[in-house]
Order: structure tokens, then sequence, then C-alpha cells
């Protein structure tokens, strides 16, 4: 359960992998966001050390991942989405992967539903589900009164976790487990207002209109006095970020995935 | 006399089941418009959800007030009509309550039911009224949704009032029997059936009527009360009201993939597979015949998604819960499907005016009824699907005309075309070198 300073967390590869004859358990699936971005490498990062650290066997495909296609689809590119979703195919199906954990929401809801009719078949995780998992396993267990007891903190759902895939009750168990105290948002679960990323919105200014998408979900926000939003999605994690720098707050609020959150309390 | 009244009456409801009929010819064939899709699949599943969601109400039950006023109003309607029969072979045979010998003590129950629900349709139908013009709940305001114009208040407020007038008839022509019955005035005392539990308390206003003028009254509010059920059933067929009927098979064909997931597209798999290399091209097989990519007009959208664009009951749940239509944006998931009807109501007006086939009016639902800045504001959250109570799907049409704008017009915004050079070119939808995509890994020590 300690974490040891001197302890180095490992990346291996599918390649790696392959090239000893090995398969992993499972497949972490980064995206674009988790491998690019800034502040989602963070999240990368704190879910490849809870990896490490509960002693999974798993890797990454590295330089061999590309985009799922997720915003050439809802853009309405078909083409395009489907050469990146073959493409990515070939290199899963190469390496027979069977089982899958992302942190993005958008990779999960193509990987797990789009991919299977272009030939592509796994059993595709969320991480707040593996996450879920860990704990209901006994993987991971915080001892009580980690840095986050008794403060206040919102879930921000997610679209292409909440809606498009039913998944409300994983992400907000794992918050349980902080010994925070969880207040929801007016407009939650199936209810729950976009950040306004979705639908590849995120890669263009949105239309004209009275006011961003992300301020009207900062401002619900804030509204219940939470200290801490938690996000499952790096686009989320944004819009979310932004919205909070322009009602500029950002010294008392701040934006966690829950993998960050998970490994800040156990201090790895 | 009676005898002429029979013959008006059967030529009334031949004529209008006459006109219904049509609509509903009319209706089915602009339907058949859109493209095939198999929506016969797992049937137990599709009754389960018809049952659930359509007899149910189970959506309407999410907020519960406004989910049990509309549940009286559907539960008269259904009921209601049991008593729509009996008044039907009254007027044919010229009978008067032809039922009541035969169900003995059960139909004056059935009546006091019936009047019962009468009442609690006529307060909701006040609320309802109130709801839309005192208390003026946003998702019917024009001010704040161009798609409320004059038509569809107008068709609302038209049902609402012409219901309570049904219901005032309904209660008003059993108290003035009741009256003729106590008189025993020939015809009306064959049926004994005393007094109706809620139309008792109305007596009072005939008792001082002649037995004349109580006959005339008597006749007005009964032809009154059929004939205003029968241009009800007419007039649904032009109106958002048609949900009372479609709400059924709409449910029944409702979408069973996740919400999430996209239609695939078939031809475009051949086509870059055989760029891939993943698939050999068949020299024995005929090119086929690609279509259109995407929607520019109804004829390129599935059948389903018309048959959504006739259930629409202009509630506006989805535009209420959407986030472009919330922060002020023009799209408004709601005009997409009341856009798409009209362009439905204007082809089957067409077709009409020619001799059933369409001719070309040189418009098409993308550019002249929906706007490409109202498709390109979707977030694709699904909370218009979500929330519509008849399970329409106002993202699937929005999608096919973007689909449509993209690759057949390849007319994206700026900041998209350059989103898929990236994702095409670098693997990402950013301007990052493919080879740094593991770069993070360095951090993960640090
Ligand atoms: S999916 Fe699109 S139209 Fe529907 S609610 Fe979300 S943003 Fe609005
Ligand atoms: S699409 Fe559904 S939710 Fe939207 S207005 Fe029509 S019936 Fe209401």
């Amino acid at each position: 359960m300690d974490a040891t300073p001197e302890k180095t967390y490992k990346v291996p590869t599918m390649a790696e992998l392959a090239a000893n004859g090995e398969e992993p358990d499972v497949l972490f699936w980064v995206g674009c966001a988790g491998s690019f971005d800034d502040r989602y490498k963070k999240v990368t990062i704190a879910f490849v050390k809870i990896l490490n650290h509960v002693g999974i066997k798993f890797a990454v495909l590295g330089t061999e991942e590309a985009c799922t296609g997720d915003p050439a689809r809802r853009a309405g590119n078909e083409f395009l989405f489907q050469m990146q979703a073959m493409g990515n195919i070939q290199v899963l199906n190469g390496y027979n992967v069977k089982k899958i954990v992302t942190a993005c929401p958008h990779c999960f809801n193509t990987l797990k539903n789009e991919y299977p009719e272009l030939g592509g078949n796994y059993e595709v995780i969320h991480h707040s589900q593996f996450l879920q998992g860990l704990i209901n396993e006994g993987k991971v267990t915080l001892k009580g009164g980690g840095t986050f007891k008794g403060r206040k903190i919102t879930f921000h759902d997610s679209c292409y976790l909440g809606r498009a895939n039913k998944i409300y009750e994983a992400p907000r168990e794992v918050l349980q487990t902080l010994d925070a105290e969880l207040v929801e948002m007016k407009r939650c679960k199936t209810k729950g207002l976009c950040c306004g990323a979705g639908g590849a919105q995120y890669f263009k200014e949105p239309e004209p209109g009275r006011k961003d998408i992300n301020v009207e979900r900062t401002e619900e926000a804030l509204a219940t006095g939470a200290d801490t939003i938690a996000v499952a999605c790096p686009f989320c994690m944004t819009m979310m970020s932004d919205g909070i720098k322009n009602k500029e707050r950002e010294d008392s609020v701040k934006v966690y995935d829950l993998a960050e959150l998970l490994a800040q309390a156990q201090s790895l | 006399m009676t005898i002429i009244q029979q013959i008006l009456f059967i030529i009334a409801l031949a004529t209008v089941s006459w006109l219904i009929a049509k609509r509903v010819k009319l209706i089915q064939r602009t339907i058949r418009l859109g493209k095939p899709e198999n929506r016969t699949d797992h049937p137990q599943e599709r009754l389960s959800i018809m049952l659930r969601v359509a007899f149910g109400q189970k959506k309407m039950m999410t907020n519960w007030t406004v989910g049990i006023m509309h549940f009286i109003i559907y539960v008269g309607f259904l009921i209601i009509n049991i008593e729509v029969l009996e008044i039907i072979l009254d007027g044919i045979f010229g009978t008067h309550r032809l039922f009541a010998p035969y169900l003995g003590a059960v139909y004056p129950f059935l009546i006091n039911v019936f009047e019962v629900l009468a009442v609690g349709v006529l307060t909701v139908c006040v609320v309802f009224l109130c709801r839309r013009y005192l208390t003026r709940v946003g998702r019917f305001q024009p001010e704040r949704h161009r798609e409320m114009g004059r038509w569809p208040r107008l068709d609302a407020t038209l049902i609402l009032t012409l219901e309570i007038l049904l219901m005032i008839a309904f209660l008003t022509w059993n108290a003035s029997d009741s009256v003729l019955r106590e008189r025993g005035v020939e015809h009306y005392a064959q049926a004994s059936t005393g007094d109706f539990f809620v139309s008792q308390f109305l007596k009072p206003l005939f008792t001082n009527w002649d037995t004349t003028a109580l006959i005339v009254y008597e006749r007005f509010a009964w032809w009154f009360h059929i004939l205003g059920i029968l241009a009800f059933g007419l007039y649904v067929t032009y109106s958002k009201h048609l949900h009372i009927v479609l709400a059924f098979p709409n449910t029944y064909f409702s979408d069973l993939k996740p919400k999430g997931e996209m239609n695939n597209m078939p031809d475009i798999t051949k086509e870059v597979q055989l760029a891939l290399g993943v698939a050999q091209a068949d020299p024995n097989e005929a090119p086929a015949e690609i279509g259109r990519f995407g929607a520019k007009d109804v004829f390129d959208l599935s059948w389903k998604s018309l048959m959504d664009a006739y259930s629409c009951t202009e509630c506006g749940r989805c535009t209420a819960a959407c986030p472009a239509n919330i922060t002020g944006k023009k799209l408004s998931p709601r005009k997409i499907m009341m856009d798409t009807r009209d362009r439905l109501e204007d082809i089957g007006r067409n077709m009409q005016a020619h001799n059933g086939t369409f001719e070309d009016d040189n418009k098409t639902l993308l550019n002249d009824y929906i706007l490409v800045e109202e498709i390109n504001a979707c977030t694709t959250c699904q909370a218009c699907v979500q929330e519509c109570p008849v399970n329409i799907n106002p993202l699937e049409i929005i999608l096919q005309l973007r689909r449509y704008k993209v690759m057949e017009e390849a007319q994206a915004p700026a900041a998209w075309n350059a989103m898929f050079s990236n994702v095409e070119n670098n693997m990402a939808p950013w301007k990052f070198s493919p080879g740094d995509r593991f770069n993070w890994a360095d951090q993960v020590n640090q």
C-alpha cells in the first residue's frame, strides 16, 4: 500500500510483450488527448501508476495507436472514421487483443459500440469501471482520513459515458471511497448537461449564441459549493477547466480526473 | 325525424372515415419515401418498450405532476372511446343508449367512470391552457423558441379547447337526458339507468326548461359531442396530436442500440476495404449503385426518422435539455423534427397535386428548412434522445445531414477540415507528430 519513492513505474508496449511471446491481461488505450494533451497526460500517468501499483499485467500500443476516428465520424466524415477504425482494428487484431481499458469515454464508446461492425470485437471497459472493480476486489483500499475527507466533490457526467452507455454509478462509487462529500449538480446522470465538447465541437468555435456551454455547466458545478470537480473524460476536463478560468475561480476550485483523485489519495 | 337523423349521421360518419383514410394513406406514403431500415428484430424487447413508454407513459413520469395530468387525459381518451362506440351505434340505428339493457347495473357504473374521467380531463385541459398562457412554461413560448409560431400554438390551443367543449357536451348531454328520462319522455325513457355520478349535479340547469327545449338541447349536445369527436379524428392527422396513435408504433420501432452508437455506412466500408487492400474488388460484381452519402432531403433519411417526425408532440422536452439551445444557439431538436414533418407535409401536398408523384419543387430539407448553422451546433450529447417521451431521435437526422454536408459537398467548418487532415496525416486531431505519441511515458517516473 505504501508507495515507495524509489519505485519505478513501467509502461510496457504491446510490441515489447509480443517480442517476448507474451500477452497482457488488458490493453490500456491511451487515446489522443491522453497522449498529447499536457493536462490529460497527467491522468494517463496517474492511471499507469495505479496499474503498476496493483500489479496488473497491462500494455499500451505506444506509437502504434491512432485516433479512433470518433471526432471525424460525429462531424460527418464517415470515410475518415472508417479508415482510422480499420487501421486500428488491424493493429488490435494483429496483437490478438481481447480486453481494452481506456480513460476516454469517446474512445470507449467507439471501440465498444462501433468497432464490432467493422470487425473489431473486444471487451472494452472505461477506467471508471476498471477502478470500481479494483476497489470492489479490495486491490485498492484507502486508509480513512485522506486529503479529501469532508471536502465537497461534484461529479460531471460525460455524455458518452452516461447517456451513451448508461454508466452513472461506477464513477460515483470510486468517489465514495475518497470519503469526501459527493454533491450532485442540479442536472446530473441522465439529465446531465454536456460540457460542450462532444460531436467534434471541441475542434471548432461554437456557433453564435448567448453563452458558451462550458460556462453554463461550470456555473452549475460552482453552485454546488464543491471545491473539486471530478471528471472522467479528457474533453470534459478541458471544458470545465476553461470554465473555471472564465469564472476566475482557478485558485479555489480544481478539476481532477477520477484516476488522479485515486492516485493522489494513495500518494502514488 | 329519427330516420333523417340516422341518414345524416351515416353520411357524416362515412365522409369523415373516408377523409381520415385518405390522410392515413398519404402519411403512410410519405413515410415510405424514406430509406429502408430493419426495425423488426427483438420483437419481445420492442413490445416491452412500447408497453412501458407508450402504454405506461414511463418517460412522462419523470415529472410527476405533469405526468399524472397527462395520464388523466390519456386514460380519459382511451376509456371514453368505449362510450363513443355506443354513440355511433345509436346514431346509425336511431336507438338510445343501446348498451344499457345488455349491461344492466354495469352500465351506470361505466357511465359514472366516464363522467369522473370527463371532469378530470376537463380540469387538466384548463390547467394545461393556463400553463401555456398564464404561467408560461418556457418551452412553449414563441419568444424563446422560434419554431413555436402561430400554427403550433393554435394547434395546441384548439385541441385543448375542443376537449374542454367535448367534455362539457358529454356531461350536459347526460344531464339533459336524465331530466328527459325523469319526465318519462318517450324514446328517452327506454333506458332506465337512473342519474349519473357527476351529471346529476348539472340537472338543476335544465329542470326549468320545457320538454321541447330540452330535447333540442339533448340533440344538440349529442350531435356536438359526436361530430366533435369525428372532427377531432380527422384533425389529429394534421396536428401534433397524431402522437396519440403514432406513439405506439414509434416506440415499438425504437432504436435498440446504445445511444452513443452511430449507424454504420456499409457502402463506405466496402470502399475503405478496397482502399486499404483488405478486400479485393470482385470483377464479376456489377459496380454498386452508390446512393447519396448522408441526407439532404427526407428521401435520404430512414423511414423511422420520418415516422419520428409525424410522432413528435412538439412538447419541447428535447429542446429544453439541449445544451446548444439552452445557451442560445439556433439549434433546437424540436425544430429539427417539426421541419422534417413540414417537409413531409409539403411533399404530401405536392404528390396529391400531381397524381401521386412528387414533382421537384427545388427545395430540400437541408437549407430550405434546416440550416447548416443549426446542425453544426450539435454536441451529440443525446439529451434530446434521452428526454423524448415517445422515443424520437432528432440526433439521427442531424448526423445524417452533417454527413451530406461533409462528404457530398465537402463543406465542413474550416476548423473541422483542419482536424480531419490532422487525423488523416498525424493520427490525432491535433498537429503532433505521430512519432511523439508515446513521449508521455518519459514523464511517468518524474
Ligand atoms: S444531441 Fe444535439 S440536438 Fe440533441 S440535445 Fe444534444 S446538442 Fe441538442
Ligand atoms: S422530439 Fe420528442 S421531446 Fe422533442 S418535441 Fe418532439 S416529442 Fe417532444
